[in-house]
């Protein structure tokens, strides 16, 4: 932290969020820097997954969420009125809690990105970039010879990896990822904390966790939410070692949460 | 009492207290559940044992053969078999995508506030008894098609067999497009249904890929495809065993013919009109096992639909 | 992308252009039987008896016959559907419950005219006559499993817990179901036999031949009766004009008591947010 050259990915400002008349997010301020693997920990219900999706304006699904203040990615207001979203949802991915892959073959599942964002030259150029998005979320090995197989035939393990190539196949800057493990057991849980490490060479992610331990072994920096508000967010190493507030402290020893 | 406090009370265990009143309480549930085991075992029954003059005089004949003349004692059931499923097949055509179209907007597209209060609009479409749809049909939409839609129709496409013949708005092409009418509720019902039961993180998944609304909507139908394709059979189960309706507006003549605009006659038609005019008991067998293929045509039929739809909708609460 | 904005656009309109389509549909169907009916509307019409055309006459005695039919048929069908969906709900998990709720299930696909042939040849037949009887009982068997099944799926609302706690208060389950469970899905059940009671008012080919139908006022059990679905259904066919517009107005008059069921029905389960 501190190196003034870092870029900022994504940088947040005074941003309020609500649910109608319920507010979920006071006054954050944060940015995220380039390739940097920045941790969202925090008690449930702290908001961290309602800030995650301020980032790819998934919230908008919900109609009485409003945003108020400002989000910007490249230095690009991502709640400006004529903003492209579905433009914004390719540069940012998302992976969620659960796998959800689509009723279709493995190829069909990462292809699908590809095709509707029209990113391929012609057919051979889609099998390339689908292999290249497999092998990219470790993958490729364990399903090269069943591609044409049904998604729901991988474990949940496999799946989740499938849903992480298919939003590397419509190649975005950032990836956010809401608690993708916490569905998994410890080893495939294992699989994806390498893979995010490894990832974090091309991509910006910004990962939500409930598992401290894990926010501890894969990211640079973390930040720490409570009751819709940010309380800190400092690297990583110091974050679990010598944090700034109290609360934080009580938190990662277990004093509650 | 003491003795109370120690009673086992999980629901599955015995009752100390009061065996008889339990008994004769399951006792009665179990008469009545019987009760309707016996009502459907004896309509089967009475078809079948009712049919069975007309089974033994036509045997397997019957349901190929082209000649009803009660006058002669000739009954063959292909006329109407034709006409029903002919009827039915315009009807599901015509209902099909649109219902699919309206379940779409009232789930995925329209806010809530618009989407309620329009679905409870379209179910109350259902509520419209046959007979009315029929009184509307010969007073409206029969004149209607005949001055504005069958002339041209004929115009253009005269060389068809399907448009040849007399426009008299009376036929086939109305009776489908009542029965379309008629089914639509349903048919939306279901895959409104049907769409809301697929989890809202496929849709999330689709966005998240910067997918548009639409393409959105095409991975939410890809998830429901064979519940949708339940409703429509389901809508199809509706059309075949539809009566008054059709019966007011399908022309009652017994004929095979590839012309839309053609007179026609169904199942439910045929037995309705001339049921109660029928003399002589092969007459009345013969509407009789008519019946009985409608029976089984709409048990088969109805059967599949639910088979298709409980694929998708394992958990949520069904329609009729 | 424009292309993909555009396509999203027009399927977009596609769908709100089906939607509202079927509901102005819906709106023009109803003003038209509205505006033909009201015209030949008035308080005689609604008491007199069928009359040879051209010497007015009204539905009086059809209107009658359908709430006697209707009362029949829901005294019989409405209590007999409680208690099959009861089984269900209660009993009901294992093969026999299964069995049964396959037939209920198969029942309200089976076309109504159906009903009215079964009914027709173990009553109409053996008695010799058309009967109100028969006409009810043609009746109660196509309301019988409609009841079943909303009944069972209102039950079914009820939370376990309210279950336990009686239970675990000493009461016999028969107690338990009867004094608590029912009454708390009362207001799902009570729904379910209107919707029911609306579904067969507006029925007309079983009636066709077991009650028949009738040109006079009538009580009695082993006579036709008439009904307003049938009158409606034989002013529409008949060649006379003047018994066209009694159709239209005899429609207005169904219309507007089975889509106030409807919508009381709709009113009393709205979701308060």
């Amino acid at each position: 932290m501190g190196n003034i050259f870092e870029m900022i990915k994504i940088s947040v400002s005074n941003l309020n969020f609500f649910y109608g008349k319920a507010q979920a997010l006071f006054d954050i301020s944060v940015d995220v820097l380039e390739k940097e693997v920045i941790a969202f920990i925090g008690p449930s219900g702290c908001g961290k997954s309602t800030f995650l999706r301020t980032f790819n304006r998934m919230n908008d699904t919900i109609p009485i969420a409003r945003a108020d203040g400002s989000v910007t990615i490249d230095g690009t207001d991502i709640y400006a009125p004529n903003t492209d979203v579905v433009a914004l949802r390719r540069k940012v991915g998302m992976v969620f809690q659960k796998s959800n892959p689509f009723p279709k073959s493995i190829f069909d599942n990462v292809a699908y990105g590809i095709r509707i964002n029209r990113i391929h030259k012609d057919k051979a150029d889609l099998a390339v970039r689908v292999e290249k998005a497999l092998y990219d979320a470790a993958l490729w090995d364990e399903v090269k010879d069943r591609l044409q197989t049904s998604a729901f035939g991988l474990s949940g393990g496999q799946q989740q990896r499938l849903c992480i190539a298919r939003a590397l196949a419509v190649q975005p800057e950032v990836i956010l990822m809401d608690e993708p493990a916490s569905a998994l057991d410890p080893i495939a849980t294992q699989k994806i904390e390498e893979l995010v490490v490894e990832l974090k060479k091309k991509y910006t992610i910004v990962i939500v966790t409930h598992n401290m331990q894990q926010a501890a072994r894969v990211s640079d920096r973390t930040a720490f939410f409570m009751l819709g508000k940010l309380v800190e967010v400092n690297p990583t190493q110091k974050m679990f070692t010598n944090p700034n507030e109290k609360l934080t402290e009580d938190y990662i020893t277990g004093r509650f949460g | 009492m003491a003795s109370d406090l120690t009673e086992n009370t999980t629901s599955t265990a015995p009752r100390v207290n009061n065996p008889i009143g339990d008994r004769l309480f399951r006792g009665a549930l179990i008469a009545a559940a019987s009760l309707i085991l016996i009502i459907l075992i004896s309509m089967v029954a009475v078809m079948f044992y009712s049919s069975r003059l007309s089974i033994r005089e036509f045997g397997f004949s019957f349901i190929i053969g082209q000649v009803w003349d009660p006058i002669k004692g000739e009954f063959g059931a292909l006329p109407f078999i034709f006409g029903t499923l002919v009827s039915s097949l315009i009807a599901i055509v015509i209902a099909a995508p649109i219902s699919v179209g309206v379940a779409i907007f009232l789930v995925e597209q329209a806010p809530k506030s618009i989407a309620r209060p329009m679905a409870f609009l379209v179910e109350l479409l259902a509520a419209i008894p046959s007979v009315v749809y029929g009184l509307w049909a010969i007073f409206v939409l029969a004149p209607f098609l005949r001055v504005y839609v069958q002339p041209p129709l004929q115009d253009v496409l005269g060389f068809l067999p399907f448009f040849k013949g007399s426009t008299t708005g009376i036929g086939m092409m109305t009776g489908g497009i009542i029965l379309a009418i008629m089914i639509t509720p349903i048919i939306t019902a279901v895959v409104r249904d049907v769409l809301e039961a697929v989890p809202v993180t496929q849709r999330e998944a689709s966005l998240a890929l910067g997918a548009t609304k639409w393409e959105t909507t095409r991975i939410v139908l890809a998830n429901a495809s064979s519940g949708i394709a339940g409703a429509i059979v389901l809508g199809l189960g509706r059309a075949v065993g539809e009566t008054m309706a059709v019966t007011m507006i399908i022309g009652n003549r017994p004929e095979i013919s590839a012309s839309l605009f053609a007179p026609g006659y169904t199942i439910a038609s045929v037995i309705a009109n001339e049921f109660t005019e029928a003399t002589g008991d092969l007459y009345l067998s013969a509407l009789i096992e008519m019946g009985l293929i409608l029976f089984l045509v709409t048990f088969i039929v109805n059967g599949l639909a639910k088979l298709l739809i409980f694929s998708v909708t394992r958990n949520t609460v069904q329609r009729s | 992308m424009d292309q993909r904005r555009i396509t999203n656009l027009i399927m977009t309109t596609l769908t709100a252009a089906c939607a509202f389509g079927v509901v102005a549909l819906l709106i023009l169907i109803l003003s038209y039987i509205s505006y033909q009916g009201i015209s030949s509307l008035s308080l005689s019409f609604l008491v007199e008896t069928p009359k040879p055309v051209g010497e007015g006459g009204g539905i009086g005695n059809a209107i009658v016959g359908s709430l006697i039919l209707l009362g029949l048929a829901s005294a019989v069908g409405i209590p007999l559907g409680i208690a099959i969906g009861t089984y269900l709900s209660e009993m009901g998990s294992g093969w026999y419950g299964t069995i049964v709720r396959f037939v209920a299930d198969t029942m309200i696909g089976i076309p109504s005219i159906i009903f009215g042939v079964f009914v027709y040849v173990i009553v109409v037949l053996q008695q010799g006559y058309f009967s109100t009887l028969a006409g009810s009982l043609s009746l109660a068997l196509i309301m019988i499993p409609i009841v079943t099944r909303t009944t069972e799926e209102m039950i079914r609302l009820v939370p376990k817990s309210m279950r336990e706690g009686a239970l675990a208060l000493g009461a016999p389950e028969w107690r338990v179901t009867m004094n608590i469970v029912i009454p708390a899905a009362m207001t799902g059940i009570a729904t379910g036999a209107m919707l029911s009671v609306a579904r067969v008012l507006g029925e007309t080919a079983p009636l066709l031949f077991t009650a028949f139908g009738s040109r006079f006022y009538n009580i009695y059990l082993d006579e036709p009766m008439a009904s307003m679905t049938v009158q409606i259904y034989n002013y529409a066919i008949s060649p006379f004009e003047d018994w066209h517009d009694k159709a239209w107005a005899a429609t207005l008059v169904l219309i507007t008591l089975i889509l106030t069921i409807n919508i009381f029905v709709r009113y009393i389960t709205r979701k308060k947010y």
